[in-house]
């Protein structure tokens, strides 16, 4: 089979953050440059030697050609070069098309480097563009949906088919919090309670303020290569053993299910190509822009049953020293959150972990781990599934 | 600061026409019966090219919904309600729910379609809950 072709073929080999949270005076550009130096750096091989180079586009410095323009700025000439956008599914979505290429010889070395400046960088315009271009524009967005408004439906739908409560989805702001309390690069570290979740104002009803997100400024990048040529660099290599991808809509009201996801069949595919399933994960990264989108993920990528999430989640198995310590960097409600990179942290933070350099917030002789991210409105979902080992 | 407003093309034109005469128009396939929303070129279920313009009851359940506390803009000034609505022919769209309690408001509850001026071309379809017989809310 096609799809098992690169499974522990190729590895990650570099990653890197900036700063995140406010960051002034520097444009997403120079914060994408600044992450993709550092992950070659990580990784002990020079800029020359990027022959791929993948980014997306910042919302605050939008470019026809985003990565051709970074290649320019360091004057690195790659044979394979994109910009990509899936929203915040981009980031993962991504790394199994750039493994293909490296498996099949359109590139060996590829940086993935991306960078926003929400926070600090956007004119009023820009965030209101941001706030409303997701929605069909003749059909949703004129009802005037925010963002938090589109995952409410979804936390609706769930409460109202399994009976979850508005403190179930509260601990997973507080489950992500605990963990980036242990992180000093995450934006927010005091921790919460489930009663600081439900006191926060209400945003969209059952959102709280605290059920969604941050916005941040920040840049992200890592170096993907063959497993062969990985051997021989500065760090030990993290292996790709799986990767699945599902779409079932873009417009939240033409999904089939509010409840059920297509990070189903994004499991199922990624689990499939590695051989392992969910019991087989000692933590698990899971897009987290609002507090349900954990709730359904859970329950989709096989780590407790359809309807069982909030009783899971308030087991405490998603806390550091868990069952499943879950976006054990804090996460996109913690962490950071600079829009379609988001994701990018999550993935870094999971390359940490598996070389056991995670520090104060290392997950116990982590050896695998799953990591998902999802664009649009839960559409697009992507899962890849990282290890220690090549299999 | 203006509401959004739709913009109908050439296939949706029939469409907001209807909305400004007080029908909800879907299209219905011709080959597999099924309605559909929103409207397209081809039945998204068998992809056949014969649609036909039929006038929905008006009836449905609202499938999901949230009570925006913060508004997109100052046109949408909060609380307001953005609902999905299952309507009676199948197809799901999303709307408002207007003139209720949001704390009378649950998954599931039945609603009946009305319309709200927007402007002189744009009719929006937003809905009511039904109230029964004895004045409460069903």
């Amino acid at each position: 089979m096609g799809a098992h072709s690169f499974s522990g073929k190729v590895a990650i080999v570099g990653a890197f953050d900036t700063p995140v949270g406010t960051i002034v005076g520097k444009t997403p550009m120079e914060l994408c440059v600044e992450a993709g130096l550092g992950a070659l750096a990580d990784a002990g091989l020079r800029a020359g030697q990027v022959d791929g180079l993948v980014t997306c586009n910042a919302m605050a410095q939008p470019l026809l050609y985003h990565a051709e323009a970074m290649a320019e700025y360091l004057q690195i000439f790659p044979r394979y070069c994109m910009a990509v956008g899936a929203g915040g599914g981009t980031t993962f979505s991504i790394i199994h098309h750039a493994a293909s290429a490296i498996i099949t010889g359109m590139a060996d070395i590829v940086l993935v480097s991306m960078a926003d400046s929400l926070r600090s960088g956007l004119s009023r315009d820009q965030a209101l563009l941001v706030q409303s271009s997701t929605g069909h524009p003749e059909f949703e967005q004129p009802f005037g949906p925010t963002v938090p408004a589109y995952y409410a439906l979804i936390a609706r739908a769930h409460m109202a088919q399994y009976g979850t409560t508005a403190e179930q989805l509260a601990q997973v702001a507080v489950s992500g919090r605990a963990h980036a309390a242990r992180n000093p690069a995450a934006q927010m570290r005091d921790p919460i309670t489930v009663a600081d979740v439900l006191a926060s104002r209400m945003i969209a009803d059952p959102l709280h303020l605290l059920d969604c997100s941050l916005v941040s400024d920040g840049g992200s990048a890592i170096v993907l290569t063959s497993a062969e040529v990985a051997r021989d660099l500065a760090q030990p290599p993290v292996y790709l053993l799986g990767a699945g991808e599902g779409h079932r809509h873009e417009h939240i009201s033409q999904a089939h299910s509010l409840t059920t996801s297509a990070a189903r069949e994004a499991g199922e595919r990624a689990y499939g190509m590695a051989g392992l399933g969910p019991q087989d994960m000692d933590f698990a990264q899971l897009y987290d822009c609002f507090t349900p989108t954990v709730l359904v993920e859970l329950e989709d990528l096989g780590f407790c049953a359809k309807g069982e999430g909030g009783a899971f989640l308030e087991s405490g198995a998603t806390l550091p020293g868990g069952a499943l310590p879950v976006n054990t960097h804090g996460g996109l409600l913690s962490h950071c959150h600079p829009g379609n990179p988001g994701s990018m942290f999550a993935l870094t933070e999971t390359v940490w972990q598996l070389r056991h350099a995670a520090g104060a917030r290392q997950v116990r002789d982590a050896s695998l781990a799953l990591v998902h991210a999802q664009g649009g409105i839960m559409s697009s979902h992507t899962a890849l599934i990282l290890g220690r080992e090549a299999g | 600061m203006s509401k959004i407003l739709p913009r109908p093309t050439p296939l949706s034109q029939p469409y907001w026409d209807g909305c400004r005469e007080g029908i909800l128009r879907l299209q219905q396939c011709l080959d597999c019966t099924r309605c559909q929303f929103y409207p397209r070129a081809v039945c998204s279920h068998c992809h056949s090219a014969r649609l036909e313009w039929r006038a929905a009851c008006g009836r449905g359940v609202l499938a999901s919904y949230t009570v925006v506390e913060r508004g997109i803009s100052a046109a949408y000034p909060a609380p307001y309600v953005v609902a999905l609505i299952d309507l009676a022919e199948g197809p799901r769209m999303m709307s408002s729910v207007i003139g209720a309690d949001p704390a009378d408001l649950r998954v599931g509850a039945p609603v009946e379609l009305g319309f709200a001026e927007w402007s002189d071309e744009i009719q929006m379809p937003v809905f009511h809950l039904i109230e029964d017989a004895r004045g409460e809310l069903s």
